[in-house]
This record gives structure tokens, sequence and C-alpha cells, in this order.
């Protein structure tokens, strides 16, 4: 049943390297757009600036680490509100969910960060060491010459840079960037800023200068996930075998029984991954859709309609096998699975747009001090204590009116104030302990537990919040 | 198609073959250096175990160690608004928010550690030792009352300046129907129904025996530790039976000096924390 070789394969391989060829065509312009796009987000969206007025940070988007504060633009999300933020991680996630089972592995092939850093690395590599041939000479190439040596070390110093801008961006996000940016010059910056930055730099350098499609072959989970995702229907980047086979060298009279192939690997020297689409869907694709420019580049100049490696949905296959039309594209991204999808997606940005728009400036959270459920006093009135959380989200300061309903005969007192008035620091939180008494006679003294709930009013624009709580009378022993 | 060869370990069974997609080698190399790491991370830091310890490691790292210099790096962050509580007179604290905020926070850690065992975490006292969050006081509420109660204590053997007062076992003294009319005189201060007859007679034994320390109408009195027994609240019971028992037997409630045993801020810090508890006078 089973069999046996004596000689047994290596486990392991060393990497082969790619150099990818360069290419133009509609796909390569559209990542040029995109790469424009993204990284001019992540590098300049730290430095603009939002008037929150005095007491606030003016930094458009900011995570506060030690404030405990995210700002977004017109947005400030406190601890409690992290539901925020889980929403739109789960938006992300439906997101990815809608567009992989409709165009398949774009996510990969267009905007994450690995490729996007990969595509400006191999940009630079191209720059200073020439195009594939230039490249693979040099790589051969065993003798470290002084012009080796010279292009290697500029390509190094380059990477390094553009890892030392990565990882200097990132660092802005948390801390107000034009005084964290003195601060790294002047060499005041915390140690962790200047720590984050070395990892960022050293990681950016190693995964877009060297490990590149490592990172996808052997690193990301995602490649699994998203096979699991895609189904017939998915647009994805395919190579027409049908019309391909069998290939063969491209005479000037065409060769009967040949098909539209030339075998000119075209396809193969540009992609970054190091794979034959040719050899049908692959984990290592990550659908940048290269081979498709190069490919069409070869069938304008040999006379051939393009097309050859396309983005496809594999069901068309029968009909196009028989020379039918295929479906057309739109029936196949609306689909039942994608309209779900979407709904889903609509269904939880609506749902935080609505939580956003119905967000309170002032809160309160009421914690019963039960230990004791309650206190006598001589004149044997009941006291029950209980710790008020005041927030303020406003950015000044603003007078909080605390009062109790529940019985008329509850009176309240507020520890270190002399009224039932405190003031709330801007943007703030503020603890306040208070006493709630029923004389000795009153209905909730006497009573096991009284519904009561308390009040805050912010005095200076009649804002109201409160919270339901529980009395505990004499009963109660 | 031509499919791209893919290498086979070979192995084989029933048509299933099992490819070989190899690893790639920088994959054994991260395995290798982890090996390294962790050996090198075992003679730098505890690890093996012992019969008795774990090797030390060569850079001396302990969380103990760690532990007593944070400890040491509080002190010392807070040596000098502690300094400045010791010194500042007990009554201006209030009015210093910051160092009144700093001996609140302290002194609840101090009233955890020392106080609560009898007091209770949340200083609602229990039975025989008193409710620190009502506005009732044996021996004063201010905070210099509260601050000498502390210091000094209450009938210790501890300090020669601790409070002390002693009520005498009235069983020894009074007749039976003496301490039944009596009782009931005291539970009628505090607004409890008793029989009209009783508590006549009670008051005129509570006159001759009683008044001398908590006062012609029971209102008590500080300087002696005598409690107010026309109010509300009770360090022992305000049943018939407890409060017999009490006249009877008497009680010796004991309270240790702290004096030696905390340092002058800390005991202003928890005269604070107490005194801010809700009753303080």
């Amino acid at each position: 049943m089973a069999t046996t070789t004596p000689d047994q394969p290596d486990l392991y391989a060393p990497r082969e390297p790619i150099f990818p060829r360069r290419v133009s065509g509609r796909f390569r312009n559209l990542k040029w757009v995109l790469m424009a796009i993204t990284l001019g987000i992540y590098y300049i969206t730290p430095w603009i600036r939002w008037d929150r007025g005095p007491n606030l940070p003016d930094q458009a988007v900011l995570v506060d680490l030690a404030g405990r504060r995210f700002f977004f633009f017109w947005i400030e999300i406190w601890p409690h509100e992290f539901y925020f933020v889980a929403g739109l991680l789960i938006m992300a996630g439906l997101g990815l969910f809608l567009f992989t089972s409709a165009l398949g592995r774009v996510w990969c092939g267009y905007a994450c960060p690995q490729t996007v850093w990969t595509d400006l690395f191999i940009l630079v590599e191209r720059w200073v060491e020439g195009d594939r041939n230039a490249r693979l000479r040099l790589h051969r190439q065993s003798k470290w010459t002084l012009r080796k040596a010279r292009l290697r070390l500029t390509k190094w110093v380059l990477w390094l840079l553009i890892g030392l801008a990565t990882g200097g961006a990132w660092v802005f996000y948390f801390t107000d960037a034009p005084t964290l940016l003195r601060d790294l010059f002047t060499l005041q910056a915390h140690s962790a800023a200047y720590i984050t930055m070395a990892i960022l730099t050293l990681t950016t350098f190693a995964f877009g200068g060297f490990a590149r499609e490592q990172i996808c072959i052997y690193a990301c989970p995602w490649p699994r996930i998203q096979a699991a995702m895609m189904d017939e229907d998915t647009i994805t980047v395919a190579y027409r075998d049908w019309r391909g086979e069998p290939r063969g060298k491209h005479r000037k009279v065409s060769e009967e029984g040949l098909g539209d192939c030339i075998d000119c690997m075209a396809c193969v020297n540009v992609c970054p991954m190091g794979i034959d689409i040719r050899d049908g869907q692959q984990l290592e694709c990550i659908t940048c859709a290269l081979c498709i420019d190069a490919c069409d580049d070869v069938m304008t100049k040999i006379g051939k309609p393009r097309g050859l490696i396309d983005y496809l949905a594999l069901s068309d296959e029968p009909a196009e096998r028989a020379g039918k039309a295929p479906t057309p594209i739109w029936r196949h991204i609306l689909r039942p699975r994608t309209m779900i999808y979407t709904a889903l997606w609509g269904l939880v940005g609506l749902g935080l747009v609505f939580a956003l728009f119905i967000r309170a400036d002032i809160e309160l959270t009421v914690a019963p001090v039960r230990n004791p459920t309650f206190i006598t006093m001589s004149d044997g009135t009941v006291r029950n204590v209980y710790d008020i959380r005041l927030r303020n989200k406003q950015g000044d300061a603003r007078p909080f009116h605390v009062t109790v309903t529940g019985d008329p005969a509850l009176r309240i007192v507020l520890e270190g104030a002399s009224d039932a008035t405190v003031t709330v620091g801007p943007d703030s939180t503020r603890l306040q302990r208070v006493y709630v008494d029923a004389p000795a006679t009153s209905a909730p003294a006497q009573a096991e537990r009284s519904e009561i709930r308390f009040w805050v009013e912010d005095l200076s624009n009649a804002e109201r919040a409160s919270e339901a709580s529980v009395f505990n009378g004499r009963d109660n022993r | 198609m031509k499919k791209r060869d893919v290498e086979t370990t070979g192995h084989e069974w029933d048509g299933i073959e099992e490819l070989n997609n190899p690893l790639p080698r920088w994959w054994l190399w991260v395995f290798y250096a982890t090996i390294v790491w962790g050996i090198g991370y075992t003679i730098a830091y505890p690890a093996w175990p012992g019969i008795r310890s774990a090797t030390a490691g060569v850079m001396g790292w302990s969380t103990r160690a760690n532990i007593a210099e944070d400890i040491a790096a509080a002190t010392a962050a807070n040596a000098e608004i502690t300094a400045r509580l010791a010194e500042t007179p007990l009554t201006e604290i209030a009015a210093d928010p910051v160092l009144d905020g700093f001996a609140r926070n302290s002194g609840g850690a101090v009233f955890r550690t020392w106080c609560a065992q009898c007091h209770g975490s949340g200083a609602a006292g229990a039975k025989g030792y008193p409710n620190l969050l009502d506005d009732e006081w044996l021996w004063g509420g201010s905070i210099e009352a509260i601050h000498e109660s502390i210091q000094h204590g209450i009938r210790n053997d501890q300090s020669d300046m601790a409070r002390y007062s002693e009520m005498p076992a009235f069983g020894e003294i009074l007749e039976d129907d003496e301490i039944d009319q009596v009782v009931n005189y005291v539970m009628s201060l505090s607004g409890e129904p008793r029989e009209a007859d009783l508590v006549a007679a009670g008051g005129d034994v509570f006159a001759d025996n009683c008044s001398a320390c908590h006062g012609a109408a029971g209102e008590g009195d500080q300087s002696l530790g005598a409690p107010n027994l026309s109010n509300a609240v009770w360090l022992y019971g305000g049943d018939y039976e407890t409060i017999r028992h009490t006249v009877e037997y008497s009680r010796y409630g004991v309270m240790p000096a702290w004096q030696d045993r905390l340092s002058d801020a800390e005991i202003a810090a928890v005269a604070t924390y107490v005194h801010g508890l809700g009753g303080g006078e």
C-alpha cells in the first residue's frame, strides 16, 4: 500500500529570488494611483490640524493612549465607547468578506501594506539597479565590485529611509506630531518613540526589501481564509487556457493547432510572487493583475485580442469554451451572497452612525457603596452612599447639578460641596461621593428597598442625564 | 495544461500522494535562533528549578527586588508630601486639595491595612466596634479628637495618654427590678414606647446611678467616652437583652495605641480619612 523512496527529499528550500520586470498598462496605472493614495493617507494624516478649543489637542487623528482618548476629526471616543472601534472592525471584516467574494483577493493585490510597500521597494530597486535583466546580472555576479557595492548600498540606504519615514509616521498618530518631530530631532522624545520607530524601520526594511512574497506565502493567514471565501462566481485573475493552449512560439504565419499563448513568459517575468498564472489558481497569487497588463501588451503586439489573461469568473469557462457569451460581470458581482454582505455592512454602519448621533455630552454612572448597605445616623436618619462618575465630554469645564428622585423625603449631600452642584473639568470624569439621606419616619427609611433615580443637569445648557439605582432602608438589616 | 511539477515525498496511500512543499530555509534559521535565545534567556534570568529554589540568573533579576525597588521609589516620590502632611496642622489639611486628596487616599490604605480588622473594610464597625460612618462619636468626632483616639488608643496599657473610662457592673450594685426599670427608661430615651410605670421608676435609678457620666437626659459625655443613650445609634445593640447585659456586666472596649506602630503622617492620613467618611464633625 505504502511506497517509500530511498532518497528523502529536502524539507527546506532556499528562497528563489524574484526579479519582477517593469510593466505598464491600466492595472499598473491603477496600482500607482492607489499606492499614492494609501501612502498619502498614511503619511499626511497625522499632520492634519483640527481645532477643538483650548483644552483639547488640535490633531485631527490622534490616539491619546495616556489620556485614553481617540480623536478622529469631529469625533472623540472615550474608553467606554470602545464599541465604536469594535463596530468599525466588524465593518472591516464584513468589507473584506464582500470584496473577497466579489472580486477575489483585491485587498492583497492593491491595498495590503505588504503589497504597497513591496511595490514601492521594487520601484526603488529598479530605479537604482535597473530592470529585471540588469538586476539578474547583478545578482549572479558573485564578485563584489565597487559598482555592485555602490548600487546595493544606495538601494539599502533608500529602503532604510523609507522604513524610517514609515516608522516615523506611525508614532505621529500617538502624540502631537509637530512637537514630536521637534523632540525627535533634538533627541528629547520618549524612548518608546525611538524604539517603535526602530522596530518599524527594520521590519519595513526586512519585509519590503527581503521577505516580500514570503510574508504572503508563509506568514499571512489571509490567503488561506480567502480561499474559503471565493466561489466560482468570484471575479479573479485567470488564464483562458481554452484560448491559449496548446502554447507555442509565435510565427509570422499562424500555425495550425496552436493557441494564442506564445509562451513568451511575460506574465511570469512581471509576477512579484514568482508564479506562473497559467498553472491556474494558486495560493501564492495576490491578484495584482500585472500579468494581465503584460499579456495584453504582447497580444496587442502580435495582433491577437487582449484578455488571454484577464479578470474573469471561473463559472464562465464552459460558456467560453463553447464559444458562447459569458455572463456579464455585474451578474457575477450582484448575487445574493454579496448583497447579504453589503446589507450587513450597511446595517452595522448605520447602527454606528445612529449611535454616534444619539451620544450624550454628559453622562453618569452610579455605583452604590454596599459596604455597609445603609448607615443609621444618630437622629435615626437612614443614609445610603453612592459613588457617582460624572462625565463631561465637552471641551470646557461645566457646572453639574446632581439631584435624586424617587421620594420627596430624600435629601442629597455631595461630599466636599456646599450645595448639590460640582464643576467637572473639560473632557474629563469626576468621581463624586454622594450621600442620600432619608429621615427616620420617611417611607424609604422604613422600606426594604426603594427605586430611586439620579439626575445630573448641565446648568450651562440644561442638558440632562439620569441613571436608576436603589435605596436600602432600615428593613434591610 | 502544463502543470508545475511538484516534488512528492514519495509517500502514497491509495493513490493519494504527499506533496513536498518545503519550508523556506530561513524559517529553519529562525527556529534555531529561538533555541539560542531560549538558552541565553535561561542563563540571564531565573529559570531552572532546583530543590529549594531556581537558578538565579546572571542578571540578578527578581520580582521581590523589583517590588522593593518600586516601594522605595514610591516612598521617595511621596517623601515631600508625606513630610508636609506630618507638619500641617490637622484642621488645615482640608484647605489644601492636593494634601487632602493624598491624605484621604493614603489614609484609606492605612485603614484597610490596620483598622479594617475591627472596624470593617467599609468602616461600618460591628457589635462593640464603633461604626465610623455615622455622626455618633464616643470620644469626639472632630479631626483632633479622632487623631488622638488613633494615636493613643482606648483603655490600653500601651500609652499613658490612652483614653480611659470604666462603667461599673451594676449587676452587683442594683437590685434586679431596678435594673429592669433603668433598662426600660434607657430604651424610652430614644423614643421606644415602654411601660410608663417602669420608665418613671427607671428615671430615678438613672438619675442616681447613670446621669453622672451619661448626662441628665442620657445625652452622653464625650470627655468620658460615655455614649449618648438618647439617639438611634447603639454600639452593642438597642434591644432589651443587650442593654440589660450592658447594665449588669458593663462593657470594656479596647483599642490599641498606634503612635508606635504608624508614622505621624500615617496617623494624620488615617484621621483625615475617618473624618471624611461622612460623619466627621
